[in-house]
């Protein structure tokens, strides 16, 4: 972990309250939003792999409050945080992870493809490193077209061990791309230790041989996060030049849902938890300044229960995508002798057995 | 109509659509400065600069990832990746990433990007060198294969895969750059994607081929008029979507087919369609389907055994001979 985790800001007096409330109800939010998440997918609810932003709270949220609108965002499958705190409503992400027609993504995507084209949130991807290059190429189009805005390209620790990341940084400083490669440092790739897989596990330092400057910060500082995005933020859109971020944070459980975490110790985990919550600790700093109170948290608390349970009802009583759209989104463009329809109603009821 | 090679054709759009619409874009190894490693984009870094005529690193996986991540945001690159063996090592970003992105996430964005490239092997060009893969990308849903063999076709649908929305595969051929043959002035003239055509009509065999074997099929199957075998030639132009209809109409009228490709036998093209036309036009069927494609080791280097490795007339003609015992 970071040095100067939990961090005291002196500086308390100068924030608007009621943004540092936002924060607390936004972290609080995803919390809330994956443990529940979690327990869908042991009902059944949701299939496939699931990957939950617990412990990365104050990650996603200092990042979003340092974001504009015109800024655009490309993550990996561990999105679901990324995309709530981008502002997208929890129902339709929820049905997303059911599977549902009225999901982010028309139920075509699931838990690691979220999609928010209106927030321009352009994406979770599931091939580690794909989408690096991917948002490099959104940046080269900003400076194409001559428009402001940055493009962040979130990733974890162990993507940084790929050659499309490498490809990546040198493109996007070759061309003058405004790109903040983001990456999420829990320490773990998968079960493999950053120290494992890392020849410089300094991830920061990675930037060093195509001239792009990093840095480390404690990414279960919400404060911490927000400035150092902001910052670095303006100087990647000012400069048109690409930053490195290595956002170090605890990640609080497996890999995945199904993930039983036995490769870390477990007192290691317990104290991690215990030491590094983001969400907690916020609590208590803005307790302590006496910008929240007992009763505040209590409140808060219910209201984020109550949008949650919502979204879990929604994604519950939304139907299904129909049969006779399977290949509705095939191609934009439309093309002569492609399946229809009619195709997917009868391909699916002799797979059904129906026939 | 003025009379081009398939080079010039493949120069003269490019040089149109960048001229038509602002947003498109060349990316690509030694297309600028060098002028294009087989003069595709010749003088067009020239006309255009180098906003719209863009030298890459040699970095395919990360440039055809920068084109799709361009073309999310409204560009229209067109990639040219200098040989199709290059391209699996950005084969990652084709198949999991530009295929996918419009279907995965419900129709809310689109990647308007052409990946133009050379297939197959002439010239001593060896193992890795001389491949053909258009088959793995026509086996990828989400993907357009195109594979013109004249230059009318080249034009006709390079135009449109510019102008297409979807990711488009746009294969060439080293073999066809000099060839020669009619190409209409007319802007707005484009091939559809998808679509087969007849490029000669017969009534004893069909010839089903694409790319440079369909110039091998034309030439054989004058020669077999000569000999009073009347070979009907179906030119498949799009691999994805495959004319299926097309293909099987040829079939129910001559009761007869042979299907020629340069790539491997095995799980090859040919594989495909011959399945195809046992699938949909069994009962019609005179005699069984034919296959002609390459022989199955890395392509060796000297002269005579890569030869022997590549589909050929000759061994178009032993087909249609035994097809038609």
């Amino acid at each position: 972990m970071v040095k100067e985790a939990n961090v005291v800001y002196p500086s308390l007096v100068d924030e608007d309250a009621n943004e540092l409330r936002h924060y607390y109800y936004q972290m609080l939010l995803l919390r809330r939003f994956e443990e529940r998440t979690g327990e869908m997918y042991v009902k059944a609810k949701i299939g496939g792999y699931c990957h939950l932003n617990l412990g990365e709270e104050a990650t996603i949220v200092g990042l979003m409050a340092a974001l504009k609108a015109e800024d655009y965002i490309f993550t990996n499958y561990r999105d679901h945080g990324y995309v709530l705190a981008r502002g997208t409503p929890p129902g339709p992400i929820m049905a997303e992870l059911f599977g549902k027609e009225t999901g982010v993504s028309g139920g075509r995507g699931g838990s690691m493809h979220l999609f928010d084209a209106e927030r321009h949130f352009m994406g979770g991807y599931a091939i580690v490193g794909g989408q690096v290059p991917l948002a490099v190429g959104a940046a080269y189009a900003l400076r194409y077209q001559e428009k402001s805005g940055v493009v962040v390209a979130q990733m974890g620790d162990a993507t940084t061990n790929i050659g499309a990341f490498y490809e990546s940084l040198n493109l996007a400083k070759l061309w003058k791309c405004p790109v903040l490669f983001f990456i999420v440092n829990n320490g773990y790739g998968m079960g493999t230790s950053v120290a494992m897989g890392s020849s410089e596990p300094d991830l920061w330092k990675k930037g060093a041989s195509f001239r792009i400057h990093g840095e480390q910060i404690d990414g279960t500082d919400v404060l911490a996060v927000r400035d150092a995005c902001r910052r670095l933020r303006d100087y990647a859109e000012r400069e048109a030049d690409p930053v490195i971020l290595d956002m170090v944070s605890f990640r609080f459980r497996g890999h995945s849902v199904i993930d039983s975490d036995r490769y870390r110790n477990p007192e290691f985990v317990r104290k991690g938890r215990q030491e590094h919550d983001p969400v907690r600790n916020f609590a208590t700093l803005l307790h302590e300044h006496a910008i929240i109170d007992d009763a505040w948290l209590k409140a808060t608390a219910d209201q984020v229960e109550q949008e949650i349970q919502q979204a879990i009802d929604f994604a519950n009583a939304s139907s299904d995508p129909k049969i006779e759209d399977l290949y509705q989104f095939m191609y934009a463009t439309e093309v002569a002798n492609t399946p229809g329809p009619e195709d997917a109603l009868a391909a699916v009821k002799i797979n059904r057995g129906e026939v | 109509m003025p009379i081009i090679t398939y080079r010039q054709a493949l120069n003269d759009t490019l040089g149109e659509e960048l001229k038509r619409d602002p947003n498109v874009l060349l990316m690509g190894e030694e297309i600028g400065v060098f002028q294009g490693s087989y003069r595709i984009t010749e003088g067009l870094l020239q006309e255009y600069g180098p906003k719209r005529v863009v030298d890459t690193p040699i970095a395919e996986e990360g440039f055809v990832g920068v084109a799709i991540g361009a073309a999310m945001l409204g560009l229209r690159p067109v990639v040219e990746i200098m040989t199709i063996n290059f391209i699996l090592v950005a084969i990652d970003q084709v198949v999991n990433h530009a295929s996918k992105i419009h279907y995965m996430f419900g129709g809310q964005v689109r990647v308007p990007l052409v990946i133009r490239t050379p297939s197959g092997g002439t010239g001593q060009l060896g193992a890795t060198h001389s491949q053909s893969f258009e088959n793995w990308f026509a086996y990828c849903p989400g993907l357009k294969v195109v594979a013109p063999a004249t230059p009318y076709d080249a034009k006709g649908l390079l135009r449109a895969a510019i102008r297409d929305d979807d990711p488009v595969m746009f294969i060439e051929s080293l073999a066809l750059y000099d060839t020669k043959g009619d190409v209409p002035e007319d802007d707005d003239f484009v091939v559809p994607i998808g679509v087969a055509e007849v490029k000669r009509t017969g009534t004893d065999v069909t010839v089903i081929s694409y790319s440079r074997m369909t110039a091998v099929a034309m030439q054989v199957a004058q020669r077999m008029a000569n000999e009073g075998i009347s070979v009907e030639v179906v030119d498949l132009r799009s691999l994805r979507p495959l004319d299926r209809p097309t293909i099987i109409a040829s079939v129910k009228k001559t009761n007869r087919a042979v299907v020629i490709a340069e790539d491997w036998y095995s799980y090859g093209v040919t594989a495909e369609i011959a399945a195809t036309i046992q699938e949909e036009a069994f009962d019609y069927l005179d005699a069984p389907v034919q296959r002609v494609a390459g022989i199955e080791t890395p392509l060796p280097y000297a002269k005579d055994l890569s030869a022997a490795s590549k589909p050929s007339a000759h061994s178009l003609i032993y087909a249609i001979r035994k097809v038609m015992e």
